[in-house]
C-alpha cells in the first residue's frame, strides 16, 4: 500500500463514521469535523429500526423483494443499481454492527428479532428496543473511539465546516472550518473529502422531527461552490409526530409496525375521551382507504390521509390538526418492550401515557430524500455498482464525495421506514471504499499545493464572518429562522400548488435580502452561537430556494412531491385488467416519459438553474403504478 | 400559546477563565415548555429582569428529546437533561448553571471531552479485525442476556452521572460511573469478553473502581435509569476474580 494520505470527514453521524473506520481501516489519516462531539449526531434520534432481508420470520421475504419495495416506494425515481447493492449489502452490513457490539432485540431463540414497517408486508426491520439509532451510532463511535485511541483517527470535534478549497482545476483539496469556541478560521488540507452532514429537516422548524443541527447548512454551502443538488423538492412529511411548540417529536412508525391504529372520531363534535368512544363511532381511515396495507401505507400516503381527513373533511380531533394514534388495545407489556423508548418519550413531553390514552399525532417534516447528487459505476455483470469504483457516492466536484442523508441516493420520490439508517450506514462504507480507490489514482497530495488557494478562502469566510458580526440592522437570526419554517411549512409543504410555490420564491428571494439588515445581538468573540447561527440561516434559505424551485418545476405527483393539480387519480374500485385501470396505467406512464427524471439544481447568483436527467432503470421498468390499496 | 412568564436565574460566564456571575430573566412560558425551549425563546430577545439587553445565553441542545446527552445542566441543583425539564414540574424561580465538575466553555456549555478521554482509558469497545464483512451468523443471546445489557447500552454520555459523583471531579482520577457501566456492558458481549482481563486491569489501577464511595448519587440522577451501581457492585465481583487470576496466573 502507498503511503496512507489525509482524508477529511465531515460529519459523525452513521454515514460519516462509517465513512471514517472504511478510510482508516484502509491506511488513511483521517480528521474528522463535526459541530459537537460525535456520539450526539441526529441519528440517534432514530427509533424504529434498520432494513435487511434476513427471512427467519417465516414469511419467505427476499433480497428482490427489498429491491422491489425500495424501487416501488421511492415511485422508480431512484437510480436502480445502487439500490440492488444497498438490499444486497443489508444482511451482512446488520451482522457486522452486531459484531460491534450493537444491543438488537431478540427472537426467543436469541436471534436477531424483526418487526413490521410501512410500505412493505413482511417482518423486515431489526431493531434495538426503540433507540435502534443510538445504538448503531454507538457501535461505530466506540471503534472510531479506538482508532483514535490508535492515532489513526484526528477528531474536530465544535468545528464548523465552511466551505471547500479547491485547486486551480477545481479539484477539491481540503476545507476552512471554523472553531465553534475561539471563533478561529482555519484551512485544512487533505486528498479528498466526504461529505456526511445529515439532513435539513430544520428548514421547516418548528414543525419537524429532526434535531436543531440537522440544517442542510453544509451541503448548502457546496452547493453554492458548485456541486449538484438532485431532487430537491422531495421532503418527506412524517405522519406520526406529536404537537410541539419547540419540536414535533416522533412517534416512530414502529407504532403502526407493532399494531397501532390510526383514527378519528367519525363526529368531530364529539368532545368524549377517547377510550370513552365506542368502536362505531371511530373513523379508522387508513384502515378503510387502504384495506391491503391499512395503517402501514407508506409515509407520504399515510401524511395526506391524514391531511385530507383533518384539512378537507374537517375530521381533526375537535377540529384542529391532530388524529389519534391508538396503542391502547395492544398487550402493554409486550408494547413496553417494543417501544418503551416512545413511550417515554410521549410520556415526558406530552404527560400522558399512551399505554392509556391515544396519542395525539400530526405530520411534519422528517427527511430529505433529495441532497447532493452523487455518481455511480455500474457493474453490468451483476446489475449493481462496481465495487471499488472512485465513481461511486462521488459528487460532480473532483475529490468530493458525500453519504448519509446528505446524498439524494436510493430514495427516490419517498423513503420507506427504515431503509435510511440502512442507507446512512451502507453510503458511509461504500463511500469509504471509493474515496479509498480515488486515492490510488491521485498524483501529487494536497500538502504539496501552494498555500495561496488555502489563504484565500480563509480570507473569504473572514469576509463573510465579518459582515455578519458587523451589520447594525434590525434582524434577529432567530426571528428570520421561524420565518423561513413557518413559510416552507405553509407553502412547500405536505400539498403543494404553483400559486402558492410562486409566493414561496419570491417570499424566500425577500427573506435572503433581509440579512442585509440583519443584527446579530451577540458581541462575544468566544463561542458566538449567533453568528454560527445566522450564517447557517443564511445557507438554509439558500438551499430552500432550490426546493421551491425544484418544486416549482415539477407539474406532477411523485411520492412526497403532492400537486393535486396534476394527480392521475387511481379509478376506484377498478384493478389490473379493468379497462378504467388500464387507461389510467396508460397515462400514467405517459406521464413518466416525461416526469420520471432526476432533477438536478446548479448554482448561479441569480437562482438555482434546474434541469431533468434520466434515471438509471435497468432493472425494473416502471410498468406498475403505486397502489397500495 | 404565551401563558406566563416564569423567572429564571441563570449562572453565566463569559470564557473558561472568566469569572462567573448571574443574571436573572423573566421569560414568557408557553403550555409544555421546557428548559430548552424557554432559552430558545429567550435567545431571541435576552433582556435581563431589570431591563439590560444583554448577549443570549449559550446553551447546547440538538435532539430535544432526551436521547443525545448535549444539553445537561444543572437545575435547581440536580443534574439532568434541560429538554425534559418541564417547567410546570419545577419550583420556581429556576435555577440554571452548567453541568459541575466539568471546565465550562461558556455560560451553560461545558466541556465534556473527559468522558470521551474515560471510555478510552477503560476500552469501551469491541475490538474487531476489521469493519468488513467476515459471512459469519450472528451470536446467540438470550431474551434476559439481552434486556440486561439493553439498559447499559443507552448511556448517552450527558455526564448527569459523572457531576453528581463525590468522587469524580477535576483533580480526581475516578474515572466515575458511566464509564464503569460501560466495562460492564463490554465484558459481557460473546467477543467483548475476551479482552475483559484488560477492561479489568484498567480499572484496577489508580482511579478504578475502589475509588467509588457508594454514596449511590449517580443512579439517582442517571435520566435513562441505568443501574449503575449494580453494575459496580458486579464489576467488583470482576475484579476480584481477576486479581486471583492475575495471583495464581489461572
Ligand atoms: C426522529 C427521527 C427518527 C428516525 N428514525 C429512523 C428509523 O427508525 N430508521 C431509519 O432508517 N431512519 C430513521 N430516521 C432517519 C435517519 O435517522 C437519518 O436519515 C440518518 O441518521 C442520517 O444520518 P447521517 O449520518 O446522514 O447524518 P446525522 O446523523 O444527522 O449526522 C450529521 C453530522 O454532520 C455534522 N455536521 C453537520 N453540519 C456540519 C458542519 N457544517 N460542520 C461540521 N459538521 C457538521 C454533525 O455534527 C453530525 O455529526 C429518523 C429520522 C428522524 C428525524
Ligand atoms: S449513565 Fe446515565 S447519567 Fe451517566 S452519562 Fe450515562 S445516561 Fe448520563
Amino acid at each position: 500500500m502507498s503511503a496512507g494520505r489525509t482524508v477529511i470527514v465531515v460529519g459523525g453521524g452513521l454515514g460519516g463514521l462509517w465513512a471514517t473506520l472504511t478510510i482508516a481501516e484502509a491506511g488513511h489519516r483521517v480528521l474528522l469535523f463535526s459541530l459537537f462531539e460525535v456520539m450526539r449526531s441526529h441519528s440517534v434520534c432514530a427509533q424504529g429500526g434498520i432494513n435487511a432481508v434476513l427471512d427467519a420470520k417465516g414469511q419467505h421475504d427476499s433480497v428482490e423483494q427489498h429491491i422491489v419495495d425500495t424501487i416501488k416506494g421511492g415511485s422508480y425515481l431512484a437510480n436502480q443499481p445502487p439500490i440492488k447493492s444497498l438490499c444486497e449489502g443489508a444482511p451482512g452490513l446488520i451482522r457486522t454492527f452486531e459484531r460491534l457490539g450493537v444491543t438488537f432485540s431478540r427472537t426467543p431463540e436469541g436471534l436477531l428479532d424483526q418487526r413490521l414497517f410501512g410500505g412493505v408486508k413482511k417482518k423486515r426491520t431489526c431493531f434495538a428496543g426503540a433507540s435502534t439509532g443510538q445504538q448503531l451510532l454507538y457501535g461505530v463511535d466506540q471503534q472510531v473511539r479506538r482508532l483514535q485511541a490508535d492515532g489513526r483517527v484526528e477528531k474536530h470535534e465544535w468545528w464548523e465546516f465552511l466551505s471547500l478549497v479547491k485547486d486551480a482545476d477545481g479539484t477539491c483539496r481540503g476545507i476552512v472550518a471554523m472553531d465553534l469556541r475561539s471563533q478561529e478560521l482555519q484551512a485544512f488540507r487533505a486528498d479528498a473529502v466526504v461529505l456526511a452532514t445529515g439532513g435539513l429537516g430544520q428548514i421547516y422548524a418548528p414543525k419537524t422531527t429532526c434535531s436543531t443541527n440537522s440544517t442542510g447548512a453544509a451541503a448548502s454551502r457546496v452547493f453554492q461552490q458548485g456541486a449538484r443538488f438532485a431532487n430537491a423538492e422531495f421532503f418527506q412529511f412524517h405522519p406520526t409526530a406529536m404537537l410541539g411548540e419547540d419540536k414535533t417529536r416522533l412517534m416512530s412508525e414502529a407504532a403502526r409496525g407493532e399494531g397501532g391504529r390510526v383514527w378519528v372520531p367519525r363526529d368531530p363534535a364529539d368532545h368524549r375521551e377517547p377510550g370513552r368512544i365506542p368502536e362505531s363511532a371511530r373513523f379508522y381511515f387508513l384502515e378503510d382507504w387502504y384495506p391491503a396495507y391499512g395503517n402501514t401505507v407508506p409515509r407520504d400516503i399515510a401524511s395526506r390521509a391524514i391531511w385530507k381527513v383533518t384539512r378537507e373533511f374537517g375530521l381533526g380531533i375537535g377540529g384542529g390538526d391532530r388524529v389519534y394514534l391508538d396503542l391502547t388495545h395492544l398487550d402493554s407489556a409486550f408494547v413496553s418492550t417494543r417501544l418503551g423508548a416512545i413511550l417515554s418519550i410521549y410520556r415526558k413531553f406530552a404527560g400522558v401515557d399512551p399505554l392509556d390514552t391515544p396519542m395525539e399525532i400530526f405530520p411534519a417534516a422528517h427527511y430529505a430524500m433529495g441532497g447532493l447528487w452523487v455518481d455511480f459505476e455500474r457493474d453490468e455483470r451483476s446489475g449493481g455498482v462496481k465495487q471499488d469504483s472512485p465513481r461511486n457516492h462521488a459528487t460532480n466536484i473532483a475529490g468530493l464525495y458525500a453519504c448519509g442523508e446528505c446524498d439524494y441516493a436510493y430514495h427516490g420520490a419517498n423513503r420507506l421506514g427504515a431503509n435510511s439508517l440502512l442507507s446512512a450506514s451502507y453510503s458511509g462504507r461504500v463511500a469509504g471504499e471509493s474515496v479509498a480507490a480515488y486515492l490510488q489514482g491521485l498524483g501529487a497530495g494536497s500538502q504539496d499545493l501552494p498555500a495561496e488557494p488555502f489563504d484565500r478562502e480563509v480570507r473569504r469566510q473572514a469576509q463573510i464572518n465579518a459582515r455578519f458580526a458587523g451589520a447594525h440592522g434590525d434582524q434577529n437570526p432567530y426571528r428570520l429562522h421561524d420565518a423561513l419554517g413557518a413559510l416552507m411549512t405553509a407553502k412547500v409543504g405536505v400539498v403543494r400548488d404553483n400559486g402558492s410555490l410562486d409566493a414561496a420564491i419570491a417570499e424566500l428571494a425577500e427573506l435572503e435580502q433581509r440579512f442585509e439588515r440583519l443584527d446579530l445581538g451577540e458581541r462575544s468573540g468566544w463561542a458566538n452561537q449567533s453568528l454560527a447561527h445566522a450564517r447557517q440561516v443564511f445557507d438554509m434559505v439558500k438551499l430552500a430556494q432550490v426546493m421551491a424551485a425544484s418544486a416549482r418545476a415539477r407539474d406532477e405527483c411523485r411520492g412526497a412531491h403532492y400537486k393535486p393539480a396534476f394527480d392521475l387519480q387511481i379509478p376506484e374500485g377498478k384493478y389490473a385488467g379493468d379497462p378504467e385501470y388500464e387507461a389510467y396505467r396508460a397515462r400514467w406512464k405517459a406521464a413518466n416519459t416525461r416526469w420520471l427524471k432526476t432533477t438536478t439544481a446548479e448554482y448561479a447568483t441569480d437562482g438555482p438553474r434546474i434541469g431533468f436527467e434520466d434515471v438509471d432503470l435497468s432493472l425494473l421498468a416502471p410498468e406498475e403504478p403505486r397502489d397500495y390499496r | 400559546m404565551i401563558r406566563a412568564n416564569v423567572e429564571l436565574r441563570i449562572r453565566r460566564q463569559d470564557t473558561p477563565g472568566s469569572a462567573p456571575y448571574w443574571q436573572v430573566f423573566n421569560a414568557p412560558v408557553r403550555e409544555r415548555d421546557n428548559v430548552i425551549s424557554v432559552l430558545m425563546q429567550l435567545r431571541q430577545q435576552p433582556v435581563t429582569a431589570d431591563g439590560q439587553r444583554v448577549d443570549p445565553v449559550a446553551f447546547e441542545h440538538n435532539c430535544m428529546e432526551e436521547v443525545c446527552g448535549a444539553c445537561a445542566m444543572l437545575i435547581n441543583g440536580l443534574p439532568r437533561p434541560s429538554c425534559s425539564a418541564l417547567i410546570d414540574e419545577l419550583d420556581h424561580p429556576i435555577v440554571l448553571e452548567p453541568l459541575p465538575k466539568f471546565p465550562v466553555v461558556r455560560d451553560l456549555i461545558v466541556d465534556r471531552s473527559r468522558m470521551s478521554e474515560h471510555l478510552q482509558r477503560v476500552k469501551a469497545w469491541i475490538r474487531i479485525d476489521g469493519a468488513w464483512e467476515i459471512h459469519e451468523r450472528t451470536q446467540r443471546q438470550s431474551q434476559q442476556a439481552w434486556a440486561r445489557n439493553y439498559l447499559y447500552s443507552r448511556c448517552m454520555s450527558c455526564g448527569c452521572c459523572m457531576a453528581a459523583c463525590p468522587q469524580f471531579g477535576p483533580d480526581k482520577a475516578f474515572v466515575g460511573p458511566a464509564p464503569l457501566a460501560q466495562v460492564r456492558l463490554m465484558n459481557a458481549h460473546p467477543t467483548g469478553r475476551y479482552d475483559s482481563a484488560e477492561r479489568l486491569h484498567a480499572i484496577m489501577a489508580e482511579g478504578g473502581l475502589t475509588d467509588c464511595g457508594n454514596a449511590q448519587n449517580c443512579v439517582r440522577v442517571c435520566p435513562k435509569e441505568i443501574p449503575l451501581t449494580t453494575a459496580i457492585g458486579e464489576l467488583g465481583r470482576q475484579t476480584t476474580l481477576q486479581m486471583l487470576k492475575d495471583l495464581f496466573g489461572a
